[in-house]
């Protein structure tokens, strides 16, 4: 048998409990009635407010518009009025202002959107600039803004357009969700952006804990009238990391602090590449992503199609409240998201998933002594030093961290995952690449 | 014999060596400004790098070779400006006052809410970044002392409430607590400040209410009190203009949340309470 593909260096094996919400097939969630915008929903410089308070708007209308070229509107989800402008302080600690949003009792008809085929005669920009009105970002967590990703520098060639289906993150199941139930639409998604990138090869990568992915997938492609290969990858995480996914599937390795494109790869994950084909083919706004509700404390684990702005609480009631008390509600994977403080929290454009863990689920032992094990050396998927970075993080000398590679760690909590004396390492590594970007912003 | 030719080859090779350091000595020489010598003499030798250089050394030679402002040496003060005006035969204008670190907040366990525990590292800047810390009000100061960690001094600590406070007495007014600090509730105020309004909020005052009983209120009871104290609210919160001399004593007594407080009071004092009242019965 031919040994299956992954990243050499590295990389973790948690438990996956993907069993819990696998099976759900998506449903979508009821609307709420007051939603929450934020304008910082992606990477990059927050979006410009263009309504004030007391407007009315309809649904799929700008809200915030592009402030800059790594930038995306935010759109609205729903017919209703302005009630408020606020400043919220997001989980990750920055402020930002944000809409909150009344539904209209009597909503007007939704707009309907039908695909259409207009998109063949754009050109590239033209193209570009669809998505980018469009508001579409990454939509695996990072939210970079999709347009910014898919357009190649000159001078620049694409070997490879990789296809994201890994979700390495454990809990999460919308993506595998999206594969089995949206099929056609990825692969329309994936011819829009075979336009504009014109790559040699397009990869599609997916781990061989879904196999029933894996089939459909195998079985769609045979359809197409382009090349596209399914490639089964072997169980690791965090191989859904873009650099570990190049790594994995062309054995090349993005240099440090570099971008795919170096190596001639742009990585997109399944969710985005759907987004794509709702901007570009139906002309539909990101106003809804998927989200996997679930965990041990849920009462019914789902896969929702969410609105944009519904509240965590609201989505939480709607999978059939708590099982029991949770100890720790999480926004996106239990590697890499951040736990939520504030049940009102409403869902943005990088929320992937909702976990409600139980006592049984969270570890909550305390920090002692690095033993100088190296458990962490070796699990590090970026062959970084982890414990000697928190060290000199922890002396306040970041600059010592940042010349030892501080910089290219991508927080994917595998070192945090390993360590048994439960020093909390990724937050060292967040805090000391946060310390460096602030002293170069002064 | 053989002593004695030994002891002249050493000599002859010893002379030699000498002659050629002292040549070396002479041909290599390197030019140095008397000037650093004497502007490094001049400067405290705290190495604080609270000038934004490496240490005193280092300011000294960028000072005299790149023209840097000569006013930065902040625990120096106005002396140390002046005598570094005169090394470099320049005129400077500094003002006299020497200016401290205070921290605007009284907001504890007891005083006020929070959002949720924090197990973390103990680093303000760690715990800010997660919600802007686990206060509800997030503008208060987040207590893990990373202003403690960079102070040149240790003039940071603990009260026995549990509050960050600086000891005025100790601190060299170098500004890196107030560089440091997430929240912005490090402030230099002057070290001849009778007052400080312990407060950094500026949450509406019903808001204040709510999530702390040691918060400003922006009533402006002080400025009724004290009309020649220098206060004014703004944003819901009193200043104080430290340039008017008025009395501030009758606002203080006067301010509903007590958040005025006196700086001679602001000590840090590890010593737990009960241990004071026992000194306190055995007297």
């Amino acid at each position: 048998m031919k040994q299956l593909k992954t990243f050499p260096k590295g990389g973790v094996h948690p438990a996956d409990h993907k069993a819990l919400a696998a099976d759900q097939a998506i449903r979508r969630a009821d609307p709420p009635s007051v939603y929450v915008i934020p304008m910082a929903q992606h990477l990059g410089k927050p979006a410009d407010c263009t309504v004030s308070s007391g407007d009315q708007v309809t649904e799929g209308m700008v809200l915030g518009s592009s402030s800059g070229f790594i930038s995306a509107p935010v759109h609205s989800p729903v017919n209703g009025t302005v009630k408020e402008i606020v400043t919220l302080q997001l989980p990750n600690g920055q402020k930002t202002q944000a809409l909150i949003l009344e539904a209209l009792e009597s909503q007007e008809e939704p707009p309907v959107y039908t695909p259409s085929e207009d998109w063949k005669n754009l050109d590239k920009q033209a193209l570009l600039e669809r998505i980018a009105s469009m508001g579409v970002v990454g939509l695996g967590g990072a939210t970079f803004p999709a347009h910014v990703k898919f357009t190649v520098p000159k001078g620049s060639k694409v070997d490879y357009f990789i296809v994201n289906g890994v979700e390495c993150e454990p809990y999460l199941t919308a993506d595998y969700r999206l594969m089995l139930e949206e099929t056609p639409g990825i692969l329309q998604g994936i011819d829009v952006v075979r336009s504009l990138l014109q790559p040699e090869h397009i990869v599609i990568g997916i781990e061989n804990n879904k196999p029933e992915a894996l089939r459909v997938m195998r079985d769609a492609v045979e359809a197409l009238d382009f090349p596209v290969e399914v490639v089964p990858l072997k169980l690791k995480y965090p191989q859904g990391d873009e650099k570990q996914l190049i790594k994995a599937v062309t054995g090349r390795e993005v240099p440090s602090g570099g971008l795919p494109i170096a190596v001639g790869a742009v990585v997109s994950n399944v969710a985005t590449l759907y987004g794509v084909y709702e901007a570009v083919v139906l002309g539909k706004p990101l106003t809804e992503r998927l989200v996997t509700v679930t965990g041990q404390g849920i009462q019914k684990p789902a896969n929702l199609k969410v609105k944009i702005g519904t509240s965590v609480a609201e989505l939480i009631e709607q999978c059939g409240g708590f099982v029991k008390k949770p100890v720790k509600i999480v926004s996106g994977g239990p590697m890499m998201g951040f736990s939520l403080s504030d049940l009102n929290t409403p869902v943005t454009k990088g929320t992937g998933g909702i976990l409600v863990l139980t006592e049984e689920e969270v570890d909550r032992k305390n920090t002692t002594a690095c033993l100088q094990c190296g458990r962490c050396v070796q699990v590090c998927p970026m062959g970084l030093h982890p414990t000697r970075l928190y060290k000199w993080i922890d002396h306040l000398d970041y600059e010592a961290a940042a010349a030892e590679g501080l910089m290219d760690c991508k927080e994917c909590g595998s070192c945090a995952y390993s360590c048994p004396a439960r020093i909390p390492l990724v937050q060292g590594m967040k805090l000391g690449k946060l310390m460096i970007r602030k002293k170069k912003a002064n | 014999m053989i002593i004695l030719y030994s002891f002249l080859a050493v000599a002859v090779l010893g002379g030699l060596f000498g002659i050629g350091l002292a040549v070396a000595a002479k041909a290599l020489a390197v030019e140095k400004d008397d000037r650093i010598l004497a502007v490094e003499a001049a400067l405290p030798g705290a190495n604080c790098g609270g000038c934004g250089y490496a240490g005193c050394a280092a300011y000294a030679e960028a000072i005299v070779k790149e023209d840097a402002d000569i006013t930065l040496c902040a625990p120096g003060g106005a002396a140390v400006a002046r005598a570094i005006a005169e090394i470099m035969g320049i005129s400077v204008e500094v003002s006299d006052q020497k200016m401290v670190a205070m921290v605007h907040c009284r907001g504890n366990r007891d005083t006020c809410t929070y959002k949720f525990d924090y197990n973390g590292i103990r680093d303000c800047n760690a715990l800010y970044a997660l919600y802007g810390g686990d206060k509800t009000c997030s503008f208060g100061c987040l207590g893990l002392g990373s202003c403690m960690k960079v102070c040149p001094v240790d003039a940071i600590d603990y009260d026995s409430r549990g509050n960050v406070v600086v000891d005025r007495d100790v601190c060299i007014s170098c500004g890196k607590c107030v560089d440091v600090c997430p929240t912005g509730v490090m402030k230099m105020v002057p070290y001849s400040a009778d007052y400080i309004v312990a407060c950094h909020s500026i949450d509406k005052g019903a808001l204040v209410r709510k999530y702390c009983t040691v918060g400003c209120i922006g009533c402006k009871m002080c400025e009724k009190k004290s009309p020649e104290g220098g206060f004014t609210v703004e944003d819901f919160l009193a200043r104080i203009d430290y340039d008017a001399r008025g009395s501030r004593d009758e606002a203080a007594a006067a301010c509903p949340p007590k958040c005025i407080l006196r700086v001679s009071s602001l000590k840090p004092d590890l010593v737990p309470v009960t241990a004071l009242q026992e000194e306190n019965e055995e007297a």
